[in-house]
Parts: C-alpha cells; structure tokens; sequence
C-alpha cells in the first residue's frame, strides 16, 4: 500500500515495528516504531506518557515527511 | 555410527505455548522434538536425532532481533548441532522473518546445512532467498505433511554433500545461484533458438532472467507542514464497532474508509481492530496506538498540520496477498488525491 500511494507522487511515512519487512516491501521513509501490538505509545507507561511517546513518534514521522530522501531511509532516534 | 544431531526451531504457536498472548516470549530450549518435529523427526529418519527445539515469541524476535538472535545462538550452542531446522513459517510474516534471521545467523555462526520452509508472499522469502534454501510451502500450516519430506530431503542432500537440483525440482525458492554447466547445444544456436521462438510468439525460456525491482521514487517532500493535509491510513485493522464493510480479520480482500469528524481522540466505545495477527489486547483499550488521532488533532488545532483528513483508511496486514495490497493502494491512493491530501502517515501492527 504504501508503495502503490507513494507512486501517486504523494509522500508516505510507514510507522511500523518490523522495519526488515518495511524495507523488503520497498518504503521509502520508514519510522521504526514501539511494538507490534502497540506501535505509536506504551501502554505499560500509563496514559499520559503512551500519548507524549505517541505525540514524539508522529511529529518524527512528520519530520521525515519533509526530509528529502534519495532512496529508503530509516529515521532512527 | 552416531544419529546427526539436529535442532529445530519453533515460534510460541507451532511450540503449542499458546497464541497471540504469548507472543512475547523469550527464548527458550527444550530437549527432544515438539510438534511439527515429529514429522520432521520421521522424515529425516533413524540416522537423524531433533536433540533440542529452540522457542521464541514472534513478537519478542520481531522487536529484538539482535539480542533475539545471540540469545538464541548461546542455547544451542552446547548441543553442537549439525543440522538446523526452522519454521516451516508458511505465511506468517513475523514467524518467517524470524526462521529466516535465525536460520542464517545458525549457518554462519556454526557452520552447518540451515533451511526453512515459507510461502512464496511470505516477506521472509525476498529477504533470505539468496542466503538461504527456503522450500516452498502451503500458505498455512495445512500444508506441513508436504513441506516437511521436502525439507528432509534437501537436509540430507547438503548434510550428504549431494548435488542440489535445479530449484524447481529440489522445492526451494529461487536463490539467484548460476552452476556452470555443459549444454549440447553452443550458447549462438540457442539463442538464434530462442530469437526465433519469440518472433513466432513461441513460448520460450530465457537462461538470464533480469532481477526485478519494484521501487517507487520517493515522492519529494512536504514543503511547509502547516498548509499540509494529512492523512493516516493502517493496516492495523482498526474499524468501528460492528466491522460494517466486514474486512477480514486475516487475508483482507478489502480495505475501509471510517469518519473522524468532531473526534478529538480514537474511543474504544467507537473503534475495534479485528487483526488476527497480533493480541488486539492494547489496541481494544486504545485505539489511538494505531491511530494517532489524538495527537494529530492537537497538532492540527496548534497549526503545526496544516489540516486533518477527516478520516481514516484502514485495511488488515496479515496474510493479505500482494496483490490484493496493490489495489488497495492504488485505489486509496487515487481518492487520497482527488481530496487534496499531501501527506499520508501509514501505520501497521
């Protein structure tokens, strides 16, 4: 899916955990992410600090959505 | 003359722990043969001995992969195996991901004959068919009485130092390996041959198939993010209450277009994932982990995004072909577009 959108000309950020499978499928900007069964926070950490790490992880996912890439680029920490 | 000592590798599932609850798992040996060993055991025969199966989480491996691996390596590492087995993964992604990372790091750090089993969509294959034989498998567990003679069979070859047969005959995957080899016809006949068969829109065989490479381009980036229209699209399953399109929890043939408007957060009174594929358990409690809405909405009402899409796409990840994922992209791609979207987070599970 996000190969066939990003063929539009429209930039995806893929959010995912598994970042090999990311690159096999062939994402462009990649966003390696918390856990497979809750990516974008924790909720071991309580509410309000799930929802900052969540808050982090998306404004990095935004980031590389302005970031000029040649190729597929992992934006680690 | 003393059995060949061969160690299998499980993921929490096939080792009957349990399912997607124990998908955590560290790893963890036990003596002797579990499960699916038993057809392996019978098939490598009374020269063969499964001397210990080595257990890990899916989830554990998939977000440890390093340490996963040297964990993994330091427990059969007293069982001095000569044989290494893992999966067969048939489709599942993160379970071949796994058989294919350890298999490899086994065939590197000992030395010996590693082999798995996948379907040919599982992700695992593209990745580890140059560095490993991967027989080709069912895509689910049906499929095991097949796959684990022809997993044997080719075991014995390499522990034999046989010749390996052409990938169509032995059952792997392709690994992009040329044998040099004498032909009785000269390489000019062959391909006048061949020239002459594709003008007369004959069948013909090419002896040098070019490697294809689906990439896309990235697109160029997002200029100023505060005149940006954002969407998210998952593959994480999330759909409201009472699945209305009814998308499959596994092997989706369909993808979802769900309302957001007025929300400022993903409620678990609106809002399921019905993914097979992993324990739904935090997702059910909150949605938002696979849907940022609420941090997004905060973004958007402080101008850092320019606007929100008023809605989601959502689709299930697990087993659904390629194929099918293609069109989903296309299609949502394509209305993307036309609502004036210029940027899109895509998040999975």
């Amino acid at each position: 899916m996000v190969k066939e959108i990003e063929r539009y000309g429209l930039p995806v950020v893929h959010m995912c955990t598994i970042v090999p499978i990311s690159l096999t499928i062939g994402a462009n900007r990649i966003v390696p992410t918390v856990a497979i069964p809750y990516p974008l926070g924790d909720p071991h950490l309580g509410e309000e600090k799930s929802k900052n790490l969540r808050r982090h992880l998306v404004e990095k996912g935004l980031d590389a959505l302005q970031t000029e890439v040649d190729g597929q680029t992992v934006f680690e920490e | 003359m003393s059995k060949i000592k061969v160690v299998h590798y499980l993921n929490q599932f096939f080792a009957q722990i349990g399912g997607e609850e124990m998908a955590d798992m560290e790893p963890e040996l036990r003596e002797g043969l579990i499960g699916p060993g038993i057809a392996l055991q019978q098939a490598l025969g009374a020269d063969y001995e499964i001397v210990a199966t080595v257990i890990c989480g899916d989830n554990y491996f998939g977000s440890n992969l390093e340490e996963a691996q040297s964990r993994i390596l330091e427990l059969i590492k007293p069982y001095s195996p000569q044989l290494f087995v893992a999966g067969p993964a048939f489709n599942a992604g993160r379970y071949g991901v796994a058989c294919g990372t350890i298999a490899t790091a086994v065939e590197k750090e000992f030395g010996i004959p590693a082999l798995t089993g996948m379907y040919v969509e599982n992700p695992g294959v593209e990745m580890f068919k140059k560095d490993l034989y991967i027989i080709e498998t069912a895509n689910s567990a049906a499929g095991m009485r097949k796959a684990m003679p022809k997993i044997a069979t080719l075991a014995k070859k390499l522990i034999n130092g046989n010749e390996i047969d052409l990938p169509a005959e032995d059952g792997y995957h392709e690994r992009g390996i040329r044998v040099n080899y004498f032909h009785d016809k000269r390489g000019s006949t062959r391909a006048v041959d061949m020239l002459l068969q594709k003008v007369k829109g004959e069948e013909y065989q090419t002896e040098y198939p070019m490697p294809f490479f689906d990439r896309v381009p990235p697109a160029t980036p997002i200029i100023d993010m505060s005149k940006a229209k954002v969407a998210i699209v998952s593959s994480g399953g999330i759909v409201p209450l009472g699945n209305p399109d009814r998308i499959e929890s596994s092997s989706a043939t369909k993808f979802g277009k769900y309302d957001v408007t007025g929300m400022d957060r993903m409620s678990k009174d609106d809002f399921i994932s019905i993914h097979g594929g992993y324990d739904t358990a935090y997702i059910l409690e909150d949605p938002n982990l696979a849907i940022p809405l609420d941090v997004l909405r905060e973004m958007e009402k402080e101008g850092q995004i320019g606007e929100l899409a008023n809605y989601f796409y959502s689709t299930t990840g697990t087993g659904t072909s390629v194929g099918n994922a293609e069109v989903f992209g296309t299609e949502i791609g394509k209305q993307l577009l036309a609502d004036g979207v210029t940027a899109v987070i895509l998040t999975s599970t």
